[in-house]
């Protein structure tokens, strides 16, 4: 009986409705002081005066905000001239990140698919096998990268070893290692999201396209694409967001030039040459994008919902 | 089925999971196998050896690697298991505790350090610090790791949760059990494969997390991810890759044993 | 039973609403000591509602449930001495068959060797004492729900509750099990409140029924008075199979009422209470009850046109339409092959009622 069996095998209850807020005080005192209110803090601080030494001076300031957008010449009273120094920063940000995103599309989409074809009970140690670099430190990957890809590096001496180069090549300090760095932090996030989609996927669908005549390319993109579409743009978002932010991998692998915004914020912080409030101004910018992207995201998610 | 007509097999599909599987391990296996080169050249291969192992242990950086091990390990453990209590408790309430206003809400709280860059939550945090006029050290990483810990140890354990159906818990009260005795004697056992997962990936990110600690932790403070970053930056060492070597085990050992607890269902 | 048998539980104008929604209307029954008593319903009626609203797990907007005399709507349900089958069993998966049976005493304050003693004997009560030290897991679907049983029994409540239990057995196992929890509650004088949507097995178990749909009651008796006299509509058409009529009463005398069918066929049968002259109402008239012949054979025989026979093992089904275009069902039983005449597609043919057959629904 169906509705006995949803008020019975529910496993949402109110059980313990009479202790909830006391259940949940301890979350919201640790999150609310330690991390709601730090980010509180850094909108205020990116409205501040800059201090030389590091810190801030208490005294409202927009100038944060206008040195990101705006050139104002050496002694800041030429007109305003929209800087693109920073904005180019956050622009190759995006765009390292997105190929880094495609790059794990590209890789991550056949791979959760092979995974999530296989007979069951080989699937959990495949899933496992991909996982397992996700649990190691991503220092110690983005370290391991760089000792792979080192122009006297292992990869190179092989390469030339098997004689298919005869000159090193050279990949560190480059957009292509920060890109394969990204890919190596996040490629789990692109395969879990997929093979979890893929594995709920009703393969009889594919039986029928192909009864109609459907290729096998035709099939993948005309009814297994779609159906699966929910995990492959949840993986995308997984590999974009934190490849937006992130620092370990294009400082170790990228180099000077190819700074992203993860290091523009850093270097705020760090020595003396910081700018407190720039610093913060820098990451409230990124953390209004990722927030677009997000609540795109849940939109998007919430009417293929509705479609269902 | 032959791969004609078995319309799930895409030819290359094996060929790229191949791959994807040698660019994800290629680099650790390197770093494993060079960490028992005997040269002191991280370039030049002199045969086996385990005195980098050894260097980590006894030479002149040990003191510094040892430090920074007993701090990564300490903070790891106590933040893992303060989260990994929260996060319990706030489980239960989420998903134990009927529909509320506050729920949704709560539940966003617990997530915002996952959907925050971390690099944003780091700034945040050195901010927070520094406005309440907080000296920077050992105290300063341990409440941030706390913090965003609390969402890696939450989402198992609530996962778990939704897993098990109340009807345990009403078979406990119809029994005769009053509500704790229920949370006690039924829910808990059951959650207990979700709690161990998530405290051990709550204890994984804190030992994982460089970021964050880099910006919070005071001078003089280091934890393993800060102390390698720190050597790492004056060019690639044998002993960094010792080090790697044994943390790579550890990270190994760790996600093995998550993944059997995984497949141990003891609602089965 | 007389008046005086004593009521196990009393629901007295009992209401459940969720938010606009009203799952129970104002819903009162008594439900008598021993006695197996079943709530039979199709999905949603609220048999289930009304269940877990007597264990304590769903607490009642309006009205009050009595166990014995002693109000308990309001109390939890750890301290109200019911115990319940669930529909999935709900065994404690984290402990083996024993542990599982002797949780309750337990949790009454009991030894652990007194739980363990206790629970032993129930395990033998359901035959199953060789697997006291499994996990659940490790055992069939039957042999659970024997357990999920015993472990309901073994605190000996004053009421066990059973929600839908042999709904996850397959039929064999089904009918078998009916049995056995027959048994059981004669052995021991619990008196059982049993939730289906299976009107057979509410037929073959139960003392009395309590037919509910869309919240409401909608017939309460013993199972013969719910077959063969349906109050509604409703009644007549979940319970068994029925050839329901449209017609008019034409005439009501002191028990007979005449009626008539479109196309100016009549039947009468007897009267019921509160149909009167006039009154547009549905005859419900079993299958079995219908007997067909070449000729009629008295004044409420009807004509119709044979329109096939379908074979169901124990009884030939035989579909006719009458005169008047309305489709009627003849079930003949398969023994009587020999003494009732079985009549070819196209043929025509006679179809009469049994006396007492027919049966005048209120609405």
């Amino acid at each position: 009986m169906a509705g006995g069996a949803a008020s019975s095998g529910s496993t949402a209850s109110d059980t313990y409705a009479g202790a909830r807020h006391w259940l949940l005080m301890p979350s919201w005192f640790v999150l609310l002081i330690f991390v709601a209110a730090p980010v509180a803090m850094m909108l205020v601080y990116s409205f501040l005066t800059k201090e030389f030494r590091g810190g801030v001076i208490w005294e409202f300031s927009l100038g944060a905000y206008d040195q990101f957008f705006f050139d104002r010449g050496l002694f800041g009273d030429d007109p305003p001239q929209i800087d693109w120094t920073y904005i180019n920063i956050f622009w190759r940000s995006i765009w390292q990140a997105g190929l880094a995103t495609v790059l794990s599309l590209l890789i991550g989409f056949p791979t959760a698919y092979f995974i999530a074809t296989r007979p069951e009970r080989s699937r959990a140690l495949w899933v496992f096998v991909i996982t397992i670099p996700y649990w190691v430190n991503l220092l110690i990957r983005t370290v391991s990268m760089k000792f792979l890809l080192r122009d006297q590096g292992p990869m190179n001496d092989f390469l030339i070893w098997t004689g298919v180069i005869d000159d090193p090549l050279r990949i560190i300090n480059t957009n292509l290692a920060v890109q394969l760095g990204l890919f190596y932090s996040y490629l789990p996030f692109m395969v879990l999201p997929i093979y979890a989609a893929v594995e709920r996927y009703n393969f009889t669908l594919s039986e029928a396209a192909a009864d109609l005549y459907a290729s096998k390319w035709a099939t993948l993109r005309r009814v297994l694409l779609p159906a699966v579409k929910p995990g492959v743009i949840a993986g995308c978002i997984l590999v974009f967001v934190p490849s937006l932010g992130a620092f370990l991998a294009p400082d170790l692998l990228g180099g000077a030039r190819n700074f992203m915004i993860g290091s523009l914020i850093e270097e705020q912080f760090k020595g003396n040459a910081g700018n407190w409030p720039f610093g913060a101004a820098a990451s409230m910018i990124l953390l209004t994008l990722v927030l677009i992207i997000l609540m795109v995201f849940a939109r998007q998610q919430r009417r293929m919902g509705d479609m269902r | 089925m032959s791969a004609r007509t078995d319309v799930k097999t895409y030819p290359g599909f094996f060929a790229i999971t191949l791959l994807c599987m040698v660019i994800l391990y290629a680099p650790l296996m390197v770093v494993t196998v060079y960490s028992f080169n005997a040269s002191p050249s991280i370039t030049v291969w002199e045969g086996l050896s385990l005195r980098w192992y050894a260097d980590v242990f006894t030479g002149p950086e040990s003191d510094k690697f040892k430090q920074a091990a007993f701090n990564s390990f300490s903070i790891a453990l106590i933040a893992a298991t303060l989260a990994t209590a929260i996060a319990t408790a706030s489980a239960t309430a989420i998903v134990r505790a009927g529909r509320f206003r506050l729920r949704l809400p709560s539940l966003g709280l617990i997530t915002l350090p996952i959907l925050v860059p971390e690099i944003v939550l780091a700034v945040a945090t050195l901010i927070f610090f520094n406005s309440i006029g907080f000296t920077r050290g050992y105290m300063t990483i341990l409440v941030a790791h706390i913090a965003f810990c609390i969402p890696f140890a939450y989402l198992p354990i609530q996962a778990r949760m939704q897993g098990i159906e109340n009807t345990y818990e009403q078979a406990a009260m119809d029994l005769y059990a009053t509500k704790a005795q229920a949370f006690r004697q039924v829910l808990l056992p059951l959650m207990m494969p979700g709690i161990i997962s998530g405290f051990l990936l709550a204890f994984i990110v804190s030992l994982d997390d460089f970021i964050i600690t880099n910006f919070v932790k005071g001078a003089g403070v280091e934890t393993l991810p800060t102390a390698i970053f720190g050597s790492v930056k004056q060019g690639i060492k044998p002993n960094i890759m010792a080090i790697s070597t044994m943390l790579l085990s550890l990270s190994i050992m760790m996600v093995t044993i998550s993944y059997f607890l995984s497949k141990w269902d003891n609602t089965k | 039973m007389t008046d005086d048998t004593q009521i196990a539980v009393d629901v007295r104008d009992a209401v459940k609403r969720y938010g606009d929604f009203t799952a129970l209307q104002q819903i009162s029954l008594g439900i008598r000591d021993n006695e197996f008593f079943t709530l039979l319903g199709p999905s949603g009626c609220g048999k289930t509602t009304l269940l877990r609203m007597i264990a304590g797990f769903e607490d009642v907007t309006e009205g009050a449930i009595f166990l014995y005399g002693d109000e308990i709507e309001t109390l939890p349900p750890h301290q109200r001495p019911v115990n319940t089958v669930f529909q999935n069993y709900a065994l404690f998966p984290h402990m083996t068959v024993l542990e599982n049976v002797g949780f309750g005493l337990e949790m009454l304050g009991q030894s652990k060797a007194a739980a363990r003693t206790r629970a032993a004997e129930m395990l033998e009560l359901v035959q199953l004492s060789q697997f006291a030290s499994r996990k659940p897991a490790q055992l069939s679907g039957g042999q659970q729900q024997r357990v999920a049983l015993a472990r309901a029994l073994a605190p000996a409540p004053k009421v066990l509750l059973l929600d839908e239990p042999l709904s996850a057995l397959d039929q064999k196992l089904r009918k078998a099990m009916q049995i056995e929890l027959k048994h059981i509650q004669r052995e021991t004088g619990i008196t059982f409140i049993f939730v289906t949507h299976d009107q057979e097995e509410a037929l073959t178990m139960s003392d009395r029924i309590a037919v509910m749909s869309a919240g409401e009651l909608q017939q309460l008796g013993a199972p013969r008075d719910i077959y063969e006299l349906p109050r509604n509509m409703f009644v007549a058409d979940f319970i068994g199979d029925t050839n329901l009529l449209e017609v008019t009463v034409d005439e009501v005398t002191e028990c007979r009422a005449a009626c008539s069918l479109d196309g100016g066929l009549t039947l009468s049968c007897e009267a019921v209470e509160g149909v009167r002259k006039g009154a547009q109402v549905h005859l419900s008239i079993r299958p079995e009850r219908l007997v067909l012949s070449e000729t009629a054979t008295g004044a409420d025989s009807l004509r119709a046109r044979v329109l096939e026979n379908i074979f169901i093992g124990t009884d030939i089904a035989t579909l006719l339409v009458l005169d008047n275009g309305s489709e009627i069902t003849v079930r003949t039983s398969n023994s009587e092959r020999g003494s009732k005449r079985i009549f070819d597609a196209g043929q025509m043919a006679f179809v009469t009622m049994e006396r007492g057959a027919a049966r005048l629904l209120r609405d």
